[in-house]
């Protein structure tokens, strides 16, 4: 009963600790350089969330599959193997999850003062010193925000995640893909019920604990 | 003290400034859009040249080859927004440079009621405090000023400048002043650059640039006039009287303005100086001073700009073309100026 919710939490942390620190750098990126492809970059970057997330599923198949151009590298260096693994649900997750990540950053930094970090820069700070003791404060409350995005789009994710990882009970059988299956079957309305309460009760949690983090930045 | 000669173009704007300025506060003048800002930026390295040299003291900030990150040319920065850190504390952002004369700094700026406080709290003259503050503690070679008061009331203006005057008496610090207002330039600098359209019309000691007669088409009719560096001698108790002497003479001013024997330096306005030839009798003005007419420099419009010597001292006088015929004024002449004693505002008297 509890083994999708707690495999569900699982693959969205992971998810979301990984692409969190990826999304504030590409985020940046996009906020402040203006180089040559940053179009391309953009769209690259927002691709998962209008892609059908089949076609996502399946391109990650192709790319990160056994025989994929990076998959068979993954394994035969490493021994890694994503497809139909749990950790194979967190880069669908989290790739799912970028693009609204990035959005919610790239704000964050563009209501940034640009001459409060000129101001740093007087005072003697160091490129790295003003991003981490003016900038990156700044934003924080934006990265909450894309992180919370992300986290739920990582618990709600389906059409990446079955097609990549297939639903594996105990293994790649996340929350939606459960509710899924249970409907599925005759007289499983009861799991039907609770997973779908646990789904509202995490998303009311992290829309709470979001607040709660923001309000206390504020204060700080 | 300070070597600058930079050119950069910004689409259709072309800044070519060049001047080489003393120790002490020297003032960046100019109407809104002329480069005061580009100027300071590129001095601090917020912005390049396109091609130039600037250097303090024999330090090298820029030229063909070097050029030194913002960070360490050692330059106070204080803009007119004041820019301070919102997420920090009054405490965090006075430190974030550094915490060089911390104690003196803190006192000499009446900060140490805000420490805690966050910016946001803060009205716009406690803001600009701590900016001073945050950039003093940085321990700058020098302080640049961006019009620092533009954005403050007439009130937080007087508030604020006898700190900056303590800046530049008690810790010596040389400064660069950005501003378009007179009074304050009159009453900080001591070296004068005009900037108009991103050029230097005009640069040199405050006194001479102030009392030349072509600062009248400069600073306009109502912000032209010169700069005495005067003394008090007494205070005339029953008539609410303060006597200041200076070489060429002595001028009272109304009430009771500094302590004897206290430098002072008083802004005469060239519109409220009347000539005469002869010495008046009878007449309501207190201040009556035997000049020399050193140039007479004729505008377009209806006034004349008079040049004259008050012993060593510059004074700028604005009178009409006609009464320049009249009076048959030529350069050379011994005549007499009149300032009015309310003329020279205790307000414009600093120190």
């Amino acid at each position: 009963m509890w083994t999708p919710v707690i495999l569900s939490l699982q693959v969205s942390a992971l998810a979301t600790i990984c692409a969190l620190p990826i999304a504030i750098w590409v985020a940046y990126i996009l906020a402040r350089k203006r180089f040559w492809g940053h179009g391309l970059l953009n769209g690259l970057v927002h691709l998962p969330l209008v892609l059908p997330p089949v076609v996502t599923g399946y391109l990650l198949l192709v790319v990160f599959g056994r025989q994929g151009a990076v998959g068979s590298l993954l394994y035969d260096l490493f021994g890694i193997t994503l497809a139909f693994r749990w950790a194979g649900a967190a880069l669908a997750a989290g790739i799912m999850g970028f693009p609204l990540m990035v959005r919610a950053i790239r704000l964050g930094y563009e209501a940034v003062d640009i001459g409060l970090e000129d101001a740093a820069r007087t005072l003697g700070a160091t490129e790295i010193g003003v991003f981490t003791r003016v900038t990156l404060p700044l934003i924080s409350p934006a990265i909450i925000a894309g992180a919370v995005l992300g986290f739920a789009k990582a618990l709600g994710e389906f059409g990446a995640t079955i097609t990549f990882v297939a639903a594996i009970p105990g293994q790649t059988q996340t929350i939606p893909s459960a509710i899924y299956a249970a409907l599925q079957v005759p007289g499983q309305e009861g799991a039907v019920v609770w997973l779908v309460c646990v789904s509202i009760a995490l998303a009311m949690g992290a829309l709470v604990a979001s607040e709660w983090l923001a309000r206390r930045m504020v204060a700080k | 003290m300070i070597h600058v000669n930079v050119q950069k173009r910004l689409g259709e704007f072309t800044l070519d400034v060049a001047f080489d300025a003393p120790r002490g506060v020297t003032a960046i003048f100019g109407r809104s859009g002329s480069g005061k800002t580009t100027v300071v930026n590129i001095i601090a390295g917020l912005l390049a040249p396109d091609q130039g040299q600037i250097s303090l003291s024999n330090r090298v900030l820029f030229d063909g080859i070097t050029n030194l990150p913002t960070r360490r040319r050692k330059l106070g920065l204080v803009f007119q927004d004041a820019r301070l850190f919102p997420h920090l504390t009054v405490a965090k952002n006075l430190t974030f440079g550094g915490t060089h004369d911390q104690g003196k700094i803190v006192d000499l700026l009446g900060l140490g009621g805000l420490m805690s406080r966050k910016p946001a709290g803060l009205s716009g003259g406690e803001k600009q405090r701590v900016a001073l503050g945050r950039a003093l503690m940085s321990n700058p070679d020098m302080l640049l000023l961006d019009e620092p008061l533009a954005a403050l009331d007439t009130q937080r203006k007087a508030e604020i400048l006898p700190y900056l005057e303590r800046l530049r008496d008690d810790f010596g610090l040389p400064m660069i002043y950005v501003s378009h207002a007179m009074s304050e330039v009159a009453r900080l600098a001591n070296y004068l650059v005009v900037l108009e359209a991103g050029k230097v019309v005009r640069a040199g000691p405050l006194a001479e640039v102030l009392s030349h007669p072509v600062s009248v088409s400069l600073f306009g009719p109502r912000g032209a006039g010169a700069v005495i560096a005067a003394t008090v001698a007494g205070h005339d108790l029953d008539d609410h009287l303060t006597r200041l002497s200076f070489d060429g003479g002595q001028i009272s001013l109304p009430g009771h303005v500094g302590r004897l024997g206290q430098k002072l330096r008083v802004r005469v306005p060239a519109h409220d100086v009347i000539l005469a030839n002869q010495r008046p009798a009878q007449i309501s003005a207190r201040n009556v001073l035997p000049v020399k007419i050193t140039a007479i420099g004729l505008g377009s419009g209806p006034g004349v700009a008079i040049g004259l010597m008050a012993g060593q001292t510059p004074l700028l006088a604005r009178i009409t073309q006609a009464s320049l015929r009249d009076m048959d004024l030529t350069v050379g002449a011994d005549i007499f100026a009149i300032i009015k004693a309310t003329a020279v505002a205790p307000a414009d008297a600093g120190r």
